[in-house]
C-alpha cells in the first residue's frame, strides 16, 4: 500500500528541526531511520500530516568521547553502532544487541536514537540502555534537558519525550573491559523478541565483581532485572551461582500473553535466557 | 517535491510526491522493473537495492530520502553484456526458482561480500536474513554466494558498482569508498 499524503521537511540543523516540529503541531512526525514508521505509514495505521526528516542532519550522526562519557548521536545507524570502536571498547552490550537487531538492511537506515524514542518494548536497544544506565539528551524550544534511561521509558511506544522535542543523542558511562551478552528468543528470522536479556559483567580473577542486567519485551518498558545484579557480584562465576541467579529474573516483571508466549512461559524464557546471557558474558 | 538521484549511472531529475516509495518511483517513473515488491511487510528483501553503497530495502525509503544519493538496483549490475560475478554464480549455481526473490538476494549478496570477500556458510545465511525465498531454495542461493566470493577479487563489491566517470579505489576497503 501507499502512504496517506503528508507534508515533508529536511532540516539541516537540530534548531530547525525543533523549530519545524514546534510549528507543525501535533499531527506532524519526526522521521528518522523510518524502518519502523515507514512500514506502519504504508499499512495506514498512521497518518501524520508532515514528515520532518532528520536524515540531512550531520550534526546528530557519529560517536564520539566527552570525558568519562561514551556519546552516541541519535541518528547514528545500527550498522555505525556495529562497527564503532568505541561503542566495541566501551559499551560491548551495546554492540552485541545492536548486531542482532532486524536484518542488514535494517540496520543500514535504522538508527540508535529511532529505535529509543519509537519504544516498542519488543525492540532489542532499550534493555541494553536501561543496563548501562544511558542518558537521553533532548532537545526542545527551550533548550536541552537529560533524562535517565530508567525514566525514558513511560509505557507502551511511549517515553518522555515531549510533543516537540527531539532525541538529540545518548550519553552513557564506559563499561572498559566489562564482558557483555545478548540472548534473545524468537522462533523464525526478522521476528521481534519474545523474551530478550542484555547482561554485562566485569569480573575480577574468577569473581563477578560487578552486573548489569536488563530484560526485553517483559513489561510495556524495558525492565532492570536488579535481583539478578545484586545475586551475582561477589560470586564466582560458576553454573550453579549463575543458575541461582537467574532465578530471581522475573521479579518486577509485568509480562503480557499475546500470540507468542503466554505469561508462565515469558517468565520461564525469562530464567532461562538470563543464566544463558550471563553465562555468555562471564565467558 | 523535487529530487535528483543517480539511478544505475544516470542522473535523473523529477518531481514526486513525499509519500512516494523508493521503490514505486524505480519501478513506475524510472521503468527499473527488475527491482520487484515481493511482500508488504518490509520482510522479504525483493526490493533491495544500494543506496550509496549499502543495501536498503527500497520498500522502506522514501523517494524523496533518496534524494541526492547514488542507487544501484540490478538492472545496473551487468558491464558490458558481462553478468556481474554474483549474478553469473546464481546463473551457475541454479540459485533460483521462480525467481522473484532473485533481484534482492543478488543485491543483498553483493553488500555482504563487500563486508566479508570470504564468508563461511553461516555468515551467508546471516547476512541474508533480511531476504526471503518463497521457493525455499536457500541451499543454492547460499552454495552461489560462496562460489561467488571465490570468483571475486577481495573488494570488489561497491568498488565494482562505481560509475565510469568516477574513479574507483582499487583495493580500497569499504569504509575509504564511504569517505571518497
Amino acid at each position: 500500500m501507499i502512504p496517506s499524503a503528508f507534508d515533508y521537511v529536511a532540516p539541516s540543523t537540530v534548531d530547525d528541526a525543533v523549530r519545524a516540529l514546534n510549528d507543525a503541531g501535533e499531527d506532524a512526525k519526526i522521521i528518522a531511520g523510518g524502518q519502523s514508521l515507514l512500514p506502519v505509514l504504508r499499512m495506514r495505521l498512521a497518518a501524520p500530516s508532515k514528515l520532518i526528516d532528520l536524515g540531512k542532519v550531520a550534526e546528530l550522526r557519529g560517536v564520539r568521547e566527552d570525558g568519562d562519557a561514551l556519546v552516541i548521536g541519535a541518528m547514528t545507524t545500527h550498522y555505525d553502532v556495529q562497527r564503532d570502536p568505541l561503542v566495541r571498547e566501551h559499551a560491548q552490550l551495546l554492540a552485541v544487541a545492536t548486531d542482532t537487531v532486524a536484518d542488514p538492511q535494517v540496520r543500514h537506515r535504522g538508527t540508535f536514537g529511532g529505535s529509543l524514542a519509537h519504544a516498542d518494548p519488543a525492540g532489542d536497544l532499550l534493555a541494553p540502555a536501561l543496563a548501562l544506565d544511558v542518558e537521553m539528551v533532548l532537545c526542545g524550544m527551550d533548550g536541552k534537558r537529560t533524562v535517565p534511561a530508567a525514566d525514558f521509558f513511560v509505557d507502551y511506544f511511549t517515553t518522555a519525550l515531549r510533543p516537540s522535542e527531539l532525541l538529540v543523542e545518548v550519553r552513557m558511562p564506559k563499561y572498559t573491559g566489562w564482558h557483555a551478552h545478548y540472548e534473545k528468543f524468537n522462533r523464525v528470522a526478522q521476528a521481534w523478541s519474545i523474551v530478550g536479556v542484555a547482561a554485562a559483567v566485569n569480573v575480577a580473577g574468577h569473581t563477578i565483581s560487578a552486573a548489569r542486567v536488563a530484560l526485553t519485551n517483559m513489561s510495556s518498558v524495558p525492565v532492570r532485572a536488579s535481583g539478578v545484579e545484586q545475586a551475582l557480584v561477589g560470586q564466582e562465576a560458576t553454573p550453579d551461582a549463575i543458575r541461582a541467579a537467574a532465578e530471581r529474573a522475573v521479579e518486577g516483571t509485568m509480562p503480557v500473553a499475546d500470540n507468542n508466549a503466554d505469561v508462565a512461559y515469558r517468565e520461564h524464557l525469562a530464567k532461562v535466557l538470563t543464566s544463558r546471557a550471563v553465562t555468555a558474558a562471564c565467558g | 517535491m523535487r529530487i535528483t538521484v543517480t539511478v544505475d549511472g544516470t542522473a535523473y531529475t523529477d518531481e514526486v510526491e513525499p509519500r512516494t516509495l523508493l521503490v514505486h518511483y524505480l519501478r513506475e517513473r524510472l521503468g527499473k522493473v527488475g527491482t520487484v515488491v515481493g511482500c508488504d511487510t518490509s520482510n522479504c528483501g525483493a526490493c533491495t537495492v544500494h543506496l550509496d553503497g549499502h543495501s536498503v530495502k527500497s520498500c522502506s525509503v522514501l523517494a524523496v530520502q533518496a534524494d541526492g544519493c547514488e542507487i544501484t538496483t540490478i538492472e545496473g549490475l551487468s558491464r558490458d553484456g558481462q553478468l556481474h560475478p554474483v549474478q553469473q554464480a546464481f546463473h551457475d549455481n541454479h540459485a533460483l526458482q521462480c525467481g522473484f526473490c532473485t533481484p534482492g538476494m543478488i543485491m543483498q549478496a553483493i553488500d555482504l561480500l563487500a563486508d566479508d570477500a570470504d564468508p563461511d556458510e553461516e555468515t551467508v545465511r546471516n547476512g541474508l536474513e533480511g531476504n526471503l525465498c518463497r521457493c525455499t531454495g536457500y541451499q543454492n542461493i547460499v552454495r552461489a554466494v560462496r562460489d561467488a566470493a571465490s570468483r571475486m577479487e577481495p573488494g570488489s563489491g561497491p568498488e565494482a558498482e562505481q560509475v565510469a566517470e568516477q574513479t574507483s579505489v582499487a583495493g580500497g576497503s569499504r569504509a575509504e569508498v564511504r569517505q571518497s
